[in-house]
């Protein structure tokens, strides 16, 4: 196992360094000028001239290649143009913030997508079972846009029972420490603010939640038929072993492989997938972050955004496989 | 395993439910309430010198204040941090003098030599690339031939004196701008930390800063005008859409948001807990050729197109009516508009009479640029885009719609690729030549002036009357130029819009400013 994942770890070296490579050619080959795109509409010949030259972009682009990769080996991400702030201080706000909306929605939509499918396998072909299919294809096609501003008018302003936008309660926001506001009200002692957090994650989770839950509701149930169908199942069923326990212990743990891979690839795309949910939520993710930098040009934002997203996406990848032995035994890595 | 999830989500709903009604409503000073203004997207930097962006101006009018500054919804000139000041005759010495006891918000004290300094700051940077406005308005740096400011004085320890190589007629009006407000040289002496934690001598005072989230600033209790800033507080929060932000303001989470979309605008008036404010306009969005392009380089088929746009249709359709016909290239409420130009009128027969007189009796085919993107000045770029399409069509001109991504859209239309195009302008100092030369210069082809445009009498009067500094014989240079412009045609000019923004109804004392930003020293939440 240990080896394995040694090995896996230094195969993914050349999928990064490849990845470096196209991000870094193909948004050059974008028209626009950082420059001035920073400086403006407003913005003089000879400003737009001084400040490409600053920012090194008159140089040959294996000069600042070069400059820029060589700048990796020493954990440096780069100084994002726009802002002049190092990336590596910049970034972690944005990725907390899509941490813990991705894992609120990852919450709703595994809890709901696992029920809802297990629960249609169970009764196929019971009215759960194709008012449960028929919303899982709505979900799947759902605008998110369009979903989530029905959410704040519906529940938010109509009902009146949870907030519209953002991360916390904002008239009574408390000093961020960790970034992971859930941590930070805590770490404060603020309970009401914890809450006030967790209503602000459950409008943007569900908006998010929607697609994958969908996906995973499919997925649970188009697998557990399969295994419901197999003969040690008839043989739980025949020693008179309760329905309920039938389902849940042994038809799902046989049926967990395909789901966990669909849970793991949602997460990764949860992560850079998550701009339109941002831009309704007023969520300041990493989704927003390699957006706005690429409205503006802004290369080594985009650069090692894309990496960073690509790592931590690869990573679950990683992770999901060693899942595999843990959920079903007769999986061994050699 | 489902019953006991299914329990904690239900109490956890409930207890969230539960709490909604008791969430406090805290983080108000004793002085005043803390108001929320929602807007699209965050301020590059807080340091106003350096930045060009009107979302980090919002922010620094807040911290900061001018020699002189604008009226409260108009351009003119008013006492800032100098209460009074002399012009010489020749117009080349001004002389401030200077509010006393006024203190930045580090402690140290705003004086003559801390306007020397901070204008030292800027001419003797010679950085093109970090100070971009100040060698735009006042012709370069330091040692440069165009530069305007000879040399600032303090006189002694309230009074300042600057003397200018040549007259600019509109000097006073520069230096109110935004990026000219003034600092605390101890602390842009410390370099890096000014831009994000920026020291004014303003009514509110930097608190903190959430990358493209929130930032927040608070009174400034020891202000030199006396019980002012009403507010505790401002927080300026980033809710990038448009609708959104309208939600979280009816919901009661904001108290101020800029950019309501025109669309919404009657489901807004209906709400009679919220309330529209209109921002007087201060910008054009026009339809531009490319002068230097076939068959756009005849100046009958531009005036054919001009009678071909209907104005009124697009702003009852685009901007829901909040919007003016425009006819000269720059808004009515700027000294020196020509108010006399007639506007080409709606006239198919006529446009056909133009296009056979050029020898397009038939039409032709040409490409329409279309802005990706939402401005204040054309809110749906696209939907104009294909209104122009369809006038255009009645005499037998095909256009095709042509859009890229806006930074790709900017370069191309100003490196000439576009025969035909949408654009806009927002101006910076309510001056005329910020709208004229700015725009139609020949000098500023290949920056500003994207039809590239160049008309030998409209350089000599733009170019004379920079030099004045007398308001009337000025504003008769501008009245001719707009004359000239009018007759060539190098746009269509289509609009100044008004810009919405909406307020709960408990805010009190809101003023919008044409510029797009504007202090909030008197405004009040009750």
């Amino acid at each position: 196992m240990f080896a394995y994942t040694i090995r896996r770890l230094t195969s993914l070296v050349p999928v990064l360094l490849g990845m470096i490579f196209i991000v870094f050619m193909m948004i050059r080959a974008i028209p626009g000028n950082p420059a001035q795109l920073i400086l403006g509409q407003q913005a003089t010949e000879r400003a737009v001239a001084a400040l490409t030259k600053e920012l090194g972009l008159d140089q040959p682009w294996y000069t600042q290649f070069w400059s820029y990769f060589s700048g990796l080996f020493k954990g440096d991400l780069g100084v994002s143009l726009k802002t002049n702030t190092p990336i590596s201080e910049e970034i972690w706000p944005y990725l907390a913030a899509t941490i813990e909306l991705s894992l609120a929605a990852m919450l709703i939509a595994v809890v709901i997508g696992i029920n809802a499918g297990i629960i249609s396998a169970w009764f196929q072909n019971s009215w759960f079972d194709y008012c449960a299919m028929v919303l899982a294809l709505i979900g799947v096609s759902m605008p998110i846009f369009w979903l989530g501003l029905m959410e704040q008018y519906i529940v938010a302003i109509q009902w009146d029972l949870l907030p519209t936008t953002g991360r916390d309660n904002i008239r009574d926001a408390v000093d961020p420490i960790t970034h992971l506001y859930l941590i930070d009200t805590l770490m404060h002692g603020r309970i009401d603010q914890f809450i006030e957090v967790i209503k602000h994650l459950i409008l943007p989770g569900f908006a998010l939640g929607t697609i994958p839950m969908a996906i995973i509701a499919r997925m649970t149930r188009s697998s557990m038929l399969e295994v419901m169908r197999s003969d040690y199942i008839r043989t739980a069923r025949a020693k008179g072993m309760k329905m309920f326990w039938v389902v849940y212990k042994h038809s799902l743990k046989n049926a967990l492989i395909p789901v966990v891979t669909v849970i793991g690839l949602q997460i990764g795309l949860l992560l850079g997938g998550a701009i339109l949910t941002e831009t309704i939520f007023g969520w300041p993710g990493i989704g927003t972050y390699i957006y706005e930098a690429i409205s503006s040009r802004d290369y080594p934002v985009i650069q090692s955004g894309i990496l960073i997203v690509a790592f931590i996406f690869v990573l679950i990848n990683l992770l999901v496989d060693l899942l595999y032995a843990a959920i079903d035994p007769r999986i061994k890595y050699k | 395993m489902k019953k006991s999830l299914l329990l904690i989500f239900a109490c956890l709903l409930a207890l969230s439910v539960g709490l909604a009604g008791c969430s406090s409503e805290g983080g108000d000073s004793k002085k005043g309430k803390t108001m929320i203004y929602g807007r699209g997207g965050d301020s590059v930097a807080l340091d106003p010198a350096v930045v060009t962006d009107g979302e980090s101006f919002i922010v620094t009018e807040q911290i900061f204040e001018n020699l002189v500054q604008y009226g409260k919804d108009n351009t003119e000139i008013e006492a800032g941090l100098a209460k009074k000041w002399d012009i010489s005759d020749d117009g080349l010495k001004y002389t401030f003098y200077l509010e006393e006891d006024v203190k930045f918000h580090d402690g140290t004290d705003f004086n003559a030599d801390a306007v020397v300094e901070n204008f030292k700051r800027w001419s003797s940077s010679k950085d093109e690339a970090k100070y971009a406005y100040y060698p735009s308005m006042f012709g370069g740096f330091e040692g440069d031939e165009g530069h305007v400011i000879k040399e600032v004085k303090a006189v002694d320890k309230n009074t300042v004196e600057f003397t200018l190589t040549r007259p600019q007629a509109p000097f006073l009006k520069n230096i109110a701008m935004s990026p000219f407000a003034i600092g605390s040289p101890k602390a842009f002496k410390d370099g890096e930390k000014f831009a994000k934690q920026p020291v004014g001598t303003g009514p509110f005072k930097f608190k903190s800063w959430k990358p493209n989230d929130t930032i927040e600033v608070v009174a400034n209790e020891d202000y030199w005008k006396k019980g002012l800033p009403k507010l505790g507080g401002v927080k300026f929060k980033v809710i990038k859409d448009n609708a959104a932000r309208l939600n979280a303001v009816t919901k009661g989470e904001i108290d101020l948001m800029d950019g309501l979309n025109p669309s919404d605008l009657a489901k807004v008036k209906e709400n009679n807990k919220l309330q529209v404010f209109e921002r007087p306009s201060m910008n054009v969005g026009y339809f531009g050729f490319n002068t230097e392009k076939a068959p756009f380089d005849k100046k009958e088929v531009r005036q054919a197109i001009s009678h071909l746009i209907n104005k009124q249709e697009i702003i009852d359709n685009f901007y829901a009516g909040t919007a003016e016909p425009a006819k000269n290239p720059m808004p009515p409420s700027i000294s020196g508009y020509n108010d006399s130009v007639q506007d080409y009128e709606y006239n198919v027969d006529k446009a056909k009479e133009l296009l056979k007189a050029a020898g397009y009796e038939k039409g032709f085919k040409m490409d329409l640029w279309a802005m990706p993107v939402a401005r204040p000045y054309m809110p749906d770029g696209q939907k104009v885009g294909e209104a122009i399409q369809a006038s255009l069509k009645q005499v037998g001109i095909e256009a095709k719609i042509v859009t890229f991504e806006w930074g790709a859209y900017l370069e191309k239309v100003q490196a000439g690729e576009a025969p035909t195009f949408m654009l806009g302008w927002t101006g910076d100092n309510g001056d005329a030549d910020n709208f004229l030369y700015t725009l139609l210069d020949k000098d500023t082809i290949g920056s500003n002036n994207y039809s590239r445009y160049k008309n030998e009498e409209v350089h000599k009067l733009l170019i004379e009357a920079q030099q004045l500094s007398n308001e009337d014989e000025r504003n008769e240079l501008y009245k001719k130029a707009q004359e000239i412009i009018h007759e060539d045609a190098p746009w269509v000019p289509l609009v100044h819009s008004k810009p919405q923004l909406v307020g709960a109804s408990s805010v009190k004392g809101f003023v919008p400013h044409p510029t797009g930003s504007q202090s909030f020293v008197d405004v009040s939440i009750d």
